[in-house]
């Protein structure tokens, strides 16, 4: 552990860090453009410079790693002169168009120009311009105010792991491009938050709004399982953007675009008030007309052929309010898992992610099973990636061949592969057995097959005989691609004795068997299958489940509410209410509250405290925060089945348009557009 | 003066057969074998004693800079780099080499790798020496023929390969750092130091570069002995090196001179002396276009090598001498240095990608006199906002030339603003 001094004051910081890491535990702060934590130093703004004894000129802090005995100052005329240079370079060809800039109010230059910056220009001669640059559907780029710190061709290079975005030129006509290409990843709108300067702006964003003017709160995404920490900035009613929240074992202090651009869906397609279909028309009605149509039809029907599906975005309070009122009515026939995945309630290891996003990183094999994570959870592929880029970490893949932004040892198509791996006979095996810490990853492409019994079988007996399962480790994972799943499945929202699961219920109501279908969010099925039974859609977009309802009861969306998703690791999250519902929407489990008292079953909670109160004493997971409690393993052994043929398919084709509220964003539409049928989709899906 | 005997570029002038025939017979390859088996260390160590300093302009001791290299070569290989991208304004002393004593570098490139532990030497080429790389090509394969490279070298049991590089014409890829990742098939831009070539060089490992003519007298060291070559020149600055001599001289010349011969000298007996007499000299840039010049006074009676130029703040650089006679415009001509560094700026770091851009504009303005006084201290004060605060080099080098002018010719350039401002 190097000594050093650093103005004067002495301090003991681990070996390997650089001078402006250790500036910054010694309550030092440097400033800085190029420099970011999370990417490869480049030390070319030399904004850091610092002055070292023994050293003849000035020293770039971010680059210089501490040594014993080092002797720091970053409070002498000699470095002050030196920021003071840097900064007048930097703004001698920077645009004085702070007023119309996006990033007024929160940028790295225009703060500390308070700093260093001259009162008045020395510079007489006229300002660069450079071209704008196309970068895709999200990126606004205006180039003149580029200040060439390259924090964006880092992050594309070495975080999203495509290398679209470079510099050409040089000298003073340095020009950071994508040469007109879209910037092909899941995760590129995060150059826009690295840009220390207004270059790289928000496009749907653009000219929205002052950061000021902005109220801050601090959420949970849904739109994938992973549960990212966002941050939503909202005016009056409008949620404008959706930023990342640092959060070390989720995401870092990345976003992807599907969860930060998705928003504008929020304002389309809503459902602001209960509706009912009148002679074949959906009318509007008020919450007391749905109601009693709702009770008038349950009072005509038995248990038995009432049942309910709970969505994608479905948040714990409401599926558990959900399930008690099943229960006191006698429903057996519930399910949370719309696509239909093979995962078992009554095992808690055999659903989530165990071995955690952060786990990752002490990996040393990974073995993917019909999943894309790319697609599937993208800021989970960047954690991938950024193990892989330690060179710890063997990669192989069983399911169809794809660019995952690392390479990878292609297994096979079918399940087939896997029971070669399970008996030895592959090559990859030998790495298995060497393996400290291996670690697999199911899919839901893996999950939702008529063989998929058989393949978690096969995955659990590879986990087993090959060191997955230990003391402080278990590599055995399931990647969710539904926010509300994990969650579903902790509060039981699953067929109970002689229920029918999903696909059961589909075709129950198609042979009018099951006559009430109550769907708390649920899109993403056969609505077709439906047409014959009374439709109940709860939920907050006009999508395809509302399109089939009989009564629509408008529920709130994420941004709306403050309620509970458990992620794919089993991490319990809130999100915060950032804005009203819209209408007379309600939040669901208040929803859910009001029709059990219309339909004589009174749930007994009048309040959010006592309802998760009453969850915690039902399912101690509950009763922890942002916290992951190890699941025990403890696998059922269950019936299996024989492997298909059959190549795996990849539960995500469109990354961009998955749920209700990116169907129905303008923004992601361009996306799709661009990504997934356009131009851009070939190097987003193709192999390299 | 230097004696015929002293003389290591018997061929700079390419009178002589430049092929491995003509180089044998000017005694290269003669005892190459017998020279590796004085082992690493010896080489090393006679480099050393030798005093030889590097001859791409830095002046670093090259024996030193060899010991730098891990002793035993690890699980990374170990490299040397010839750094033939010779691009430096009023410099042409490598060039001969390359066309007129290919199998020079050659031998010296054996010697080197050996030393410092590598199996493989690249030599990036500039990419403009068209018939000089064609050349180097020839005699790299002649040599492959002869059993001089290649597996079991020169008989020596060790195996030493040699590729040729040939550049794009940056003159940033002179830099070290940037003709490495030049070599590797990146954008010219130098790299940070720490990590030094040394531990962290070409593709990760290990990695010594030296200049062309640095390399190319190891040899001849090595035969004649470290005390002969040090007993050249001035001490610490010792042995002979090549003077390119440029611009307002009767007869410009290349030529090889003993270290520490006195300018006047120097051009009076091989450069035939300024256009008009000595007395017609304005100045003159004694080391490339990246060093200050010298006013005539200075000129009079300073020495050629590393330690005498640095007390009269400016340097050796290449001694690439540009003799300017008083019909220059010395503004004009610092300006269009200026637009050459503002061109050649790999335009990585900041002060000197927005400086150098700026300052050329400023020479230009100063050249015709459109400025005021204070303009001559702002322009000042950029350079030395640039000056020690880049990655590289070059941001000094765009510096150093109008710190040079300035600091001699002020006057001069407060007449042009008063003439400018008369004629208005």
């Amino acid at each position: 552990m190097p000594n050093l001094t650093i103005d004067d004051k002495q301090i003991e910081v681990a070996a390997g860090l650089t001078v402006i890491q250790a500036c910054e535990l010694a309550g030092v702060e440097i400033p800085r453009f190029c420099y970011h934590d999370r990417l490869q130093i480049a030390g070319n703004c030399r904004m850091c410079l610092v002055e070292m004894e023994k050293a003849p000129k000035p020293i770039a802090s971010c680059a210089m790693p501490v040594s014993e005995g080092m002797v720091i100052k970053t409070n002498t005329p000699l470095v002050k002169k030196a920021r003071e240079g840097v900064m007048e370079f930097l703004l001698i060809n920077h645009p004085l168009d702070c007023p119309i800039c996006d990033q007024g109010g929160e940028c790295d230059l225009q703060d500390q120009a308070f700093s260093y910056g001259g009162g008045q220009s020395r510079f007489e001669e006229n300002k660069r311009a450079v071209d704008e640059k196309y970068m895709g559907p999200l990126i606004k780029t205006t180039m003149t105010r580029c200040i060439h710190c390259t924090r964006c061709v880092r992050f594309a290079e070495e975080i999203a792991g495509v290398p679209d975005i470079g510099a050409i030129y040089r000298g003073e006509k340095m020009e950071i491009t994508t040469l007109e290409q879209a910037v092909a990843s899941e995760l590129s709108a995060n150059v826009i938050d690295l840009c220390p300067v207004g270059a790289l702006t928000s496009k749907p964003y653009a000219f929205n709004a002052r950061p000021w003017e902005l109220t801050k709160t601090e959420s949970i995404d849904v739109l994938d399982a992973v549960g990212a920490n966002i941050r939503i900035d909202t005016r009056g009613a409008e949620v404008l953007r959706i930023l990342p929240r640092l959060h070390e074992d989720i995401n870092e202090e990345w976003l992807s675009d599907k969860s930060r651009y998705a928003c504008d869906g929020l304002k389309r397609q809503r459902l602001d008030k209960p509706f009912v279909r009148v002679n074949g028309a959906l009318q509007p009605a008020s919450w007391d007309e749905a109601f009693a149509a709702i009770a008038a039809k349950i009072a005509t029907v038995k248990p038995a052929e009432i049942a309910a599906i709970a969505g994608d975005l479905a948040d714990v309070e409401a599926m558990y309010s959900l399930r008690l009122l099943l229960d006191s009515l006698g429903v057996a026939s519930r399910d949370c898992r719309q696509d239909g995945a093979v995962l078992d309630a009554n095992d808690r290891a055999s659903y989530i992610f165990n071995t955690s996003i952060a786990g990752i990183e002490q990996a040393d094999l990974l073995l993917l099973i019909g999943t894309n994570p790319r697609l599937e959870a993208p800021l989970l592929n960047a954690r991938i990636r950024k193990r892989y880029l330690t060179g710890k970490l063997k990669i192989a893949m069983v399911g169809e061949e794809f660019d995952l932004t690392y390479p990878y040892e292609y297994l096979g198509k079918t399940a087939g592969a896997l029971e070669k791996v399970l008996s030895a006979r592959s090559a990859f095996a030998k790495q298995l057995k060497e393996a400290q810490n291996p670690m697999l990853i199911l899919g839901m492409g893996a999950l939702t097959r008529e063989d998929s019994k058989g393949i978690v079988a096969t995955a659990v007996k590879i986990a087993e005989k090959f060191g997955f399962i230990k003391d402080g480790w278990n590599g055995y994972n399931v990647l969710q691609t539904a926010a509300g799943r994990v969650g579903g499945l902790d509060v039981k929202f699953v067929p109970t004795q002689g229920g029918l699961s999903t696909a059961e219920i589909l075709i129950s109501a198609q042979n009018k068997k099951t006559k009430v279908v109550y769907l708390l969010g649920a899109d993403e099925i056969d609505t077709e299958k439906l047409k014959n039974a009374f439709v109940i859609y709860q939920g907050h977009h006009g999508d395809k489940g509302a399109s089939v309802a009989d009564v629509i009861l408008p529920s709130a969306a994420y941004t709306e509410k403050s309620a509970c998703y458990v992620n794919l690791e089993g991490r319990v999250q809130y999100t915060q209410n950032a804005t009203l519902p819209v209408g007379e929407a309600r939040e669901d489990w208040k929803i859910i509250r009001a029709l059990s008292a219309v339909l004589g079953k009174t749930l007994p909670f009048d309040n959010i405290n006592a309802l998760r109160g009453q969850l915690a004493a039902e399912n101690p997971v509950f009763a922890t925060r942002d916290e992951i409690i190890p699941a025990a393993w403890n696998p059922n052994a269950g019936s299996s089945t024989a492997l298909l043929e059959t190549p795996f398919q990849y539960p995500i084709q469109n990354f961009y348009q998955t749920d209700v509220i990116s169907r129905a964003s303008k923004t992601m539409a361009e996306c799709a557009k661009v990504f997934v049928y356009g131009k851009g989709a070939d190097s987003l899906k193709k192999v390299g | 003066m230097l004696q015929e005997r002293d003389k290591i570029f018997t061929n700079l002038y390419g009178q002589a057969d430049w092929g491995l025939k003509g180089a044998k017979k000017r005694g290269i390859w003669s005892n190459t074998k017998e020279m590796l088996a004085l082992g690493r260390e010896k080489i090393i160590e006679d480099v050393k004693n030798s005093g030889l300093r590097g001859r791409g302009g830095a002046g670093f001791s090259t024996g030193m800079k060899w010991s730098f290299m891990p002793k035993e070569a690890g699980e990374k290989p170990h490299y040397l780099v010839v750094n033939a991208d010779e691009s430096e304004p009023g410099t042409c002393k490598d060039r001969d080499i390359l066309r007129h004593d290919p199998h020079r570098l050659l031998e010296g490139c054996v010697i080197g790798s050996f030393a410092i532990g590598a199996k493989a030497c690249y030599i990036y080429i500039r990419g403009e020496f068209y018939n000089e790389a064609s050349n180097i090509q020839v005699a790299i394969e002649e040599a492959y023929q002869a059993g001089l490279i290649g597996k079991n070298a020169c008989g020596s049991g060790e195996d030493i390969d040699i590729y040729l590089h040939r550049g794009a014409g940056a003159y940033i890829c002179g830099e070290e750092t940037a003709l490495m990742e030049s070599l590797e098939g990146k954008k010219g831009q130098p790299r940070l130091k720490p990590p030094f070539p040394a531990g962290v060089g070409l593709y990760g490992c290990p990695t010594t570069i030296n200049n062309v003519e640095t390399i190319a007298v190891v040899p001849e060291i090595l035969r004649r002995g470290a005390s002969w070559f040090e007993a050249l020149g001035k001490p610490k600055n010792s042995g002979t090196k090549i003077f390119c001599i440029s611009g307002h001289v009767n007869t410009p010349c290349n030529v090889e001179e003993e270290m520490g011969i006195p300018l006047k000298e120097l051009i009076e007996k091989h450069a035939g002396g300024v256009r008009g007499g000595w007395d017609n000299l304005l100045a003159i840039i004694p080391g490339g276009s990246s060093v200050p010049m010298l006013p005539k006074s200075i000129c009079d009676d300073v020495c050629m090598d590393f330690d005498s130029l640095r007390a009269v703040q400016s340097g050796l650089g290449t001694a690439g001498i540009i003799v300017m006679d008083k019909s220059t415009d010395i503004v004009k001509a610092i300006a269009r240095l200026s637009h050459f560094y503002m061109h050649e700026s790999c335009g990585q770091c900041t002060p000197c990608r927005e400086g150098t851009g700026w300052m050329w504009r400023m020479m230009e303005k100063l050249a015709v006199g459109d400025a005021k006084p204070a303009d001559i201290d702002r322009l000042l004060e950029v350079t030395k906002q640039i000056e020690g605060h880049t990655i590289c080099a070059l941001g000094d080098a765009a510096a150093w030339p109008i710190q040079g002018l300035i600091r001699h010719f002020r006057p001069e350039i407060e007449r042009r603003m008063h003439l400018a401002k008369q004629a208005a």
